[in-house]
């Protein structure tokens, strides 16, 4: 890697293209030195060209001494991006990788564009582009080389860094070519001819992760390492109860503390959402974060409003939507064909209620953010973030600041899972750091972490589906109790991620579907856990049609093939969401069976069994099999997972590709032992030991294999994860014959002898 | 208050803090040692793993008056035993990193593991890294990193 290379900055010239705004501009330019040693800085903006710039944005920078910096503009948080954008642009400039230096872009939509990790969005959104920007820097290499040895450009090609001129024999390194080609038109990005997949030298080949070596060493790079001249720490109390208000707090004591260097309350004012933005509460500040934090919370006296959300339970919603579930749905979602009449007509019918809890995000970095609201009314922040944009719209509003005098730096994010797409942590920093008129990092616990979190949300489904007398599903019905708030009429809206999609499969693939949906009121805030909606829905959906196969007498691998041979109906891709193509499905289910040894799992002892599912998300096709062992007395532990994919033409970067895939089913395992419930409106679990993370011991073998197909390469963040909670429950009815309707999966409920 | 004298990474340091104060926020708030990370605060995921005497130790539960004349390793030192550094260059040949934020600690329980058992066992390995936990799911190359780093066969051997 060239982590560490040395670039002599005092004058040197760039070759610039750009992938945003269609047109790709060229400029000679000098930049003044700079201190980046080849790896993202975290306390400045990491070098931009100086005058005479064109102003463009610039996503790859070549220096006469043949390095070349690539620009990293989304969000770092595990998913491997930082690594697999550059590796596409690197790829069609033919760069020699070992000379690629990576840097960090700072949020700049003017620049990049949309930055944003999530909806495992990147790939589909950057494959052309970025594979174009290389290409035109590529060609007007080519272009100056030619100029240069007076040769057609056709009679040139490429090898890693070098233009090549074979009738000749002569090489000439990019690093030589740069000051012709910065004197260059560029070509349009459109027009540019890319490889043939056949020629990659880097995309497909296994790019190891950019950042590894600072990790080992243990350098400065996430959000909570960023330092800042004369920056102080805080903590920052906030009560139980969402959305509650300061009434009074007794600050001067805790300024009296040895070691507090200030406390304040903190107000949300008209502009804030107080239950999903800026909480309000009381900042302590000191030289320290542990100082603060112990005199907070052993010393701090705050009286709180709790308002209209101290009465929330997860018992009452539990026993409210058993309730709504008897009776008729609020609305329909979707239907098609005559469900009820259908039912009435079955030969079989099958009727159960699946439920899933409320889930907390808990990346492992505590949320954190440094901030500095400076006299000349700029802000300067330091923020692990999924959505930049985000904080800075929140901070705008809070402080009444103008957009373009926030400037945000994205700092590697410690685990992200959709967690860092809500950006309180950056305005509650701004807002201390604002009133305390220094730069603060604010910190928080991992108690508070779990406290206040967009969780995922619980739902309730409420399943009847129809068999007929060969075992066809002949419908389905599905009445779906969830949670809403009040809109501007009063009428209850579905909370974030509290949906789901109208089209979930096998509606338009039985003749007969009915979705319905009621809603209870939830004050909580909610937001996309990774996977969202699908990590919850397809649990439910997965894990009854797993019954309804057994109740059919058939195999459940060829109840699905069955399902997703039929022509499917306008109500398979009604309803916004992309339907999906059922073939390429059936693909991954065929080769799952194949890869699992599915067909010879009769032979299983009781207490060990395998089970199947599949999930078509962010455009990627995911059939997973499980294999579980539990013991007589409910001790449960998967063995196994075989997991097959297909998200395209091009797995990009193989050996991250594996490892996502591999952490999406710990990840999807882990969830099956967790809950978040509510208690006098107060969330109750409070850190790792009572909301369990998956561990080493109990994390299984797994096999990822990616069924390559012709289709345009998509992402791969998220569509791993949510077959394998129905994959496991499956396995484990398998096993015991005790069907899991419910999560978190409970030892004494799959005890058996 | 009152002042502590460590040896941290070789090195004498000398701090003026609360005894109770925990090893953690010693070396990130006073030392300006960021590499060892803060994940619960009560010992639960093992991301503030460090050496005392080459011990592994939990930092956000270690008051710094009871360190005393312990040699503390953190991760930006591990790197110069030889065990550390088989364990650094495993870790980067198996590419176990996702968002990386654990691994310090990870890094710091394994090299811990192959210091006082050469070749580690799957069980072995079970039993020394359960108390470090990723939030991504690394574990499958964590396990391998770890044979890698012992030069034992990769291979999982557990029941499948």
């Amino acid at each position: 890697m060239a982590d560490g290379n040395t670039i002599n900055t005092s004058r040197r010239f760039f070759l610039l293209a750009s992938a945003a705004g269609g047109g790709l501009l060229l400029s000679g330019c000098m930049t003044p030195a700079d201190t980046t040693d080849g790896a993202p800085t975290l306390a400045a903006t990491p070098a931009k060209p100086a005058a005479p710039v064109v102003d463009v944005n610039s996503f790859v920078a070549i220096s006469p001494d043949g390095t070349i910096r690539i620009m990293a503009k989304n969000p770092e948080i595990g998913q491997g991006i930082k690594t697999m954008l550059p590796m596409l642009i690197a790829e069609e400039l033919d760069a020699d990788w070992s000379r690629v230096v990576i840097e960090q872009g700072d949020a700049d939509a003017t620049r990049y564009g949309m930055q944003i990790a999530g909806g495992s969005f990147a790939t589909p959104m950057h494959w052309d582009n970025h594979r174009q920007t290389g290409a035109a820097a590529r060609a007007m290499l080519l272009q100056a080389a030619a100029t240069r040895l007076n040769v057609s450009v056709d009679e040139l090609s490429t090898q890693p860094s070098f233009v090549v001129h074979t009738a000749s024999g002569k090489k000439i390194a990019y690093g030589d070519l740069v000051a012709d080609a910065a004197k260059l038109t560029a070509p349009d990005l459109k027009a540019v001819k890319l490889k043939d997949a056949k020629d990659y030298r880097i995309i497909g080949k296994p790019m190891r992760n950019w950042d590894s070596p600072r990790i080992v060493r243990g350098e400065p790079i996430f959000g909570i390492d960023v330092k800042v001249d004369g920056m102080k720490y805080a903590y920052f109390e906030k009560a139980a109860v969402f959305g509650a208000k300061v009434v009074s707090a007794n600050t001067d004591e805790i300024k009296a503390l040895p070691g507090i260097v200030d406390c304040f309350i903190v107000k949300a004012g008209p502009a804030s959402n107080t239950k999903m933005g800026l909480s309000e509460g009381v900042a302590v500040l000191a030289d320290d974060w542990w100082t603060a934090k112990e005199a907070a919370t052993k010393k701090l006296k705050v009286q709180w409003d709790e308002g209209d959300t101290s009465t929330q339970a997860t018992a009452k919603f539990d026993a409210k939507a058993v309730e709504l579930a008897k009776g008729a749905p609020m609305s329909n979602l979707s239907k098609s064909g005559d469900a009820a009449a259908a039912i009435k007509a079955a030969a079989k019918v099958v009727e159960a209620s699946y439920v899933y809890p409320f889930l907390v995000h808990a990346p492992l970095e505590p949320q954190n953010c440094t901030a500095y609201v400076k006299a000349d009314g700029t802000v300067e922040v330091w923020a692990p973030t999924q959505r930049p944009s985000g904080g800075i719209d929140l901070i705008a509003a809070a402080l009444g600041v103008d957009k373009a005098k926030i400037a945000v730096h994205m700092t590697r994010c410690g685990g992200g899972f959709g967690r860092r797409l809500d950006n309180d942590f950056m305005v509650e920093a701004a807002s201390i750091s604002k009133q305390a008129g220094v730069p603060v990092k604010l910190l928080w616990t991992r108690e508070q972490d779990m406290a206040h979190d967009p969780y995922r949300p619980g739902g309730y489904h409420n399943f009847k589906a129809a068999l007929d007398k060969d075992g066809k599903m002949t419908a389905l019905a599905n009445h779906f109790v969830s949670f809403g708030r009040p809109n501007a009429s009063g009428a209850l809206a579905v909370l974030s991620n509290a949906t789901m999609a109208a089209n979930e499969f096998p509606a338009g693939y039985v003749p007969n579907h009915s979705f319905d949906q009621s809603l209870m009121l939830g004050e909580m805030p909610t937001g996309p856990l990774r996977a969202p909606v699908s990590n919850a829905v397809c649990f439910a959906y997965q894990s009854f049609l797993d019954e309804a196969a057994l109740a059919a007498g058939k195999d459940p691998i060829d109840f699905r093939l069955e399902l997703l041979a039929a022509t499917p109906t306008a109500a398979a891709s009604a309803g916004g969401r992309p339907g999906m193509v059922a073939s390429r499905m059936a693909d991954v289910l065929k080769v799952v069976r194949e890869r699992s040894g599915w067909d010879n799992r009769k032979s299983l002892p009781k207490g060990i069994g395998m089970g199947v599912a599949f999930y078509f998300s962010h455009s990627g096709y995911f059939a997973e099999v499980a294999k579980v062992k539990v013991e007589q007395n409910g001790a449960w532990r998967v063995l196994k997972v075989w997991c097959v994919g297909d998200i395209g033409s091009q797995i990009i970067n193989p050996i991250n590709a594996h490892n996502q895939a591999q952490g999406s089913i710990v990840d999807g395992i882990s969830e099956m032992h967790q809950k978040i419930t509510f208690d006098k409106g107060r969330t109750a679990q409070t850190n790792f030991y009572d909301m369990p993370l998956l561990r080493m011991d109990y994390a299984p073998q797994i096999d990822v294999h990616f069924h390559v197909t012709n289709n345009p390469p998509t992402g791969l963040g998220e569509p791993a994860l949510p077959p394998v909670l129905p994959a496991v429950a499956n396995a484990i009815y398998a096993a015991t014959a005790k069907r899991i309707r419910t999560l978190p999966v409970t030892q004494k409920d799959i005890s058996w002898t | 208050m009152a002042s502590y004298t460590l040896n941290v990474n070789g090195k004498t340091e000398t701090v003026d803090v609360d005894g109770a104060m925990p090893l953690l926020w010693v070396l990130r708030d006073k030392l300006d040692l960021k590499g060892t990370k803060f994940g619960c605060g009560v010992a639960a995921c093992g991301a503030c793993t460090v050496h005392l005497d080459g011990k592994v130790a939990r930092a956000c539960v270690t008051p710094i008056s009871t360190v005393g004349a312990q040699r503390v390793t953190t991760i930006e030192a591990i790197g110069q035993t030889k065990i550390g550094q088989a364990v650094q260059k495993a870790w980067l040949d198996v590419d176990v990193m996702q968002c990386g934020y654990c691994q310090a600690g990870q890094v710091m329980a394994a090299t811990a593991l192959i210091a006082t058992n050469a070749k580690p066992t799957d069980k072995d390995i079970d039993t020394a890294m359960s108390g470090n936990a990723c939030r991504c799911g690394t574990y499958v190359r964590i396990r391998e990193a770890i044979k890698t780093a012992a030069g034992v066969d990769t291979k999982d051997t557990r029941e499948v």
